[in-house]
């Protein structure tokens, strides 16, 4: 096996008691960083805006209200309570549903409740189920290919490194970082779609035409994951030329070991480990709506409603969607983490 | 050389020859280079991130000397450009003229390139402000975090790890939406500049701050702050003499790395409808309006795309020169 640290501390702990209580300790921390998420978004959402003298009450009734419908409404969604009432009311909410009344005007929302829009008075969970399919399916996609293509890409450049191959990889790349997502997706848009011709860019959903959800997903699947190639060869390259001057693998070379075993076995294990990080960080925060790809390309999904919930000022779904996000950022960072202990046993779980 | 007197050997002469053009290197050498003279010959070398450097300072000129440079009125309207059955630009290529270089927006028939030059103001605006922002804050806490250690350090550490947590873009547009249109005596475009200089500077200052954090523990346990501090230089005197100088080369490097993508933040925004107000142009915007005409007028898209694309591109490129000239080992 390959490398261990030589710090004086005390030898990996690795046994199943330890990843167990890794696992709590992580979790624990996880559900605390929900809660101070929601109270910022709470926070945001509300006190930003009676400091600026708008009334979320009003906001849901409309401009032109009489005072007793925008105060019938104030006390049925609770908008008058003090901030911490609220949060706790929205929590109390997801677990075992909600019932707004106020005096007659009795309303149900059932166990995942996340509230109403203020805008549509749609509920807000059936909206979070139909939309999220449509981001997982781009975020997913987009990240098969760009660990396809970059980490190889990125491998390639520093085994041969200053060839042309490198040269032109890196090239490409730099203009990848450089170039935003908006304009290559309308770019790749008025050619592919409007130009040749080849592709229908319209979202078609995988119940309807599988077909036609391939064609409306493979520019957004390119556009997205040419941006993230591009980013990942840049960070696999430079990670992997400086493990390749790391002592081990001269050691695992001078051991005479096959190029293959030193590449393939010891330095890509390596090399992976920030890979996997970036990896975690980036399907969250996409999976919690790709925000422009998805105006870009007009698809349905949780950015969409995000963006819109701002623009209306809608709270609920505001909260919905952030409270998803946050949720996926930190699923997705606590997996890279235990992943993370089995790829590179330097990593102790502490 | 005078010719010796006693055994001539063919073996002396040459060792002199040696000896002296090694005492001609050491002089040399004693001179002593700082590590930004080292830095600035190496970036020299670098032709790509010099290119990018010029680009850089020209776009600088460009913002600076607006009124100059675009020649008119970029919220001028031009409606007779404009082919009144589709309300996109009459000619070919968007409209390009000898009064127009890059053409007229459809419907208004506005100067394209006026736009893009007064829009370069925006971006080089909040592109460098916001980095400033992030750099104070982050350079700040890191220090303390690293210097003082204990809980200075654990809570400023939580909230780095927090932040970088957070789904950052979702908070900008959600900050910066919130805000009311008149505060601190700026209205409009000026409130919007204002807070997306201070959101962005404030979701990118832990990239900086654990940098520093990270350089200033492993920086405070070496020999010279040793040294400093058993000759009884006080806390001040250590941060400021010894600490910070060795940590202006990873500023610098992240510095020139996080203007880009704050560019590229702010053209987001912009382009997300939260950025700057019309008729302020902003190339976040214009692209963002060009969405409904990347059909009928590809021009419209085309321009504001690459003057991102362009900008962007040599500030990376500046900033790998930099980063690799700063890089004590000196590989890549």
């Amino acid at each position: 096996m390959g490398h261990r640290t030589d710090s004086g501390g005390p030898r990996s702990r690795s046994g199943p008691r330890a990843v167990l209580a890794y696992l709590i300790r992580r979790l624990f921390a996880a559900a605390v960083m929900l809660v101070v998420i929601i109270v910022v978004v709470f926070c945001i959402f509300f006190l930003v805006p009676k400091w600026a003298g708008v009334d979320p009450a009003l906001s849901f009734v409309g401009k032109q209200a009489d005072p007793a419908a925008v105060e019938a409404i104030r006390v049925k969604l609770g908008l008058g309570d003090p901030i911490y009432s609220q949060v706790w009311e929205f929590f109390k909410g997801i677990f075992t549903g909600r019932t707004y009344a106020a005096g007659g005007d009795v309303t149900h929302c059932s166990a995942p409740c996340f509230g109403y829009s203020f805008r549509s008075e749609q509920a807000i969970w059936p909206v979070l189920t139909d939309r999220l399919p449509v981001t997982l399916s781009l975020a997913l996609g987009a990240a098969v290919l760009w660990l396809l293509f970059g980490v190889s890409a990125g491998v390639l450049s520093a085994l041969k490194r200053g060839s042309l191959w490198d040269r032109g990889a890196m090239v490409i790349a730099l203009a990848g970082v450089s170039l935003p997502i908006y304009f290559t997706g309308l770019l790749s848009l008025a050619i592919f779609s409007y130009g040749l011709g080849w592709i229908d860019a319209q979202y078609v959903p995988i119940e309807q035409s599988f077909t036609g959800w391939l064609g409306g997903m493979i520019l957004p699947w390119i556009t997205l994951a040419f941006l993230y190639a591009a980013m990942y060869a840049r960070i696999t390259r430079a990670t992997m030329l400086e493990i390749l001057g790391e002592d081990y693998i001269r050691t695992a070379r001078a051991k005479g070991l096959k190029e293959q075993t030193v590449i393939g076995k010891h330095a890509m294990r390596s090399t992976m480990t920030p890979i996997l990080t970036m990896l975690g960080m980036d399907l969250g925060a996409l999976i919690g709506g790709a925000i422009l790809t998805e105006t870009t390309f007009s698809l349905p999904g949780l950015g969409q409603a995000v963006l819109n919930g701002i623009k209306n000022q809608d709270l609920p779904i505001i909260l919905g969607v952030t409270l998803i996000t946050s949720l996926a950022v930190l699923l997705a960072n606590l997996v890279v983490d235990v992943l993370y202990a089995v790829i590179d046993p330097r990593v102790r779980l502490s | 050389m005078t010719a010796p007197l006693h055994e001539p050997t063919a073996e002396t002469a040459p060792s002199a020859a040696e000896e002296a053009a090694l005492a001609g290197a050491e002089a040399k050498a004693v001179q002593g280079r700082s590590l930004g003279r080292i830095a600035w010959e190496r970036l020299k070398r670098d032709r790509l991130a010099l290119a990018g450097g010029m680009v850089v300072v020209l776009l600088v000129l460009v913002a600076m000397f607006a009124p100059l440079i675009a020649g008119q009125d970029p919220d001028a309207y031009h409606e007779n450009l404009i082919d009144p059955l589709f309300g996109t630009p009459k000619g070919s290529l968007g409209g390009v003229s000898a009064d127009h270089y890059f053409g007229v927006e459809p419907v208004s028939g506005r100067d394209i390139f006026a736009r893009i030059v007064y829009g370069a103001r925006i971006s080089l605006l909040v592109g460098f402000l916001s980095a400033l922002v992030a750099v104070v804050l982050g350079t700040v806490l890191g220090i303390l975090a690293g210097f003082f250690g204990g809980w200075v350090d654990s809570a400023v550490s939580r909230v780095m790890d927090g932040l970088l947590a957070f789904p950052q873009l979702l908070f900008i547009i959600a900050l910066v939406s919130v805000m009311p249109n008149q505060m601190l005596g700026l209205t409009g475009t000026g409130v919007r500049l204002f807070v997306m200089i201070l959101v962005i500077g404030f979701f990118g200052w832990p990239y900086i701050g654990r940098v520093v954090r990270g350089q200033t523990l492993s920086l405070r346990e070496r020999e010279y702050v040793e040294a400093a501090r058993s000759l009884g230089a006080g806390r001040l005197y250590i941060l400021f003499k010894e600490l910070l100088p060795n940590l202006v080369a990873p500023i610098i490097v992240y510095t020139t790395m996080m203007i880009p993508t704050n560019i590229l933040t702010e053209a987001a925004l912009s382009f997300l409808g939260v950025g700057v107000k019309p008729p302020t142009s902003s190339w976040g915007q214009m692209l963002s309006a060009a969405i409904d005409y990347y059909d009928s007028d590809p021009m419209y898209m085309v321009v504001p795309g690459l003057a991102i694309f362009i900008t962007v591109l040599a500030f990376n490129l500046f900033g790998d020169g930099v980063r690799d000239a700063l890089d004590p080992k000196g590989s890549r």
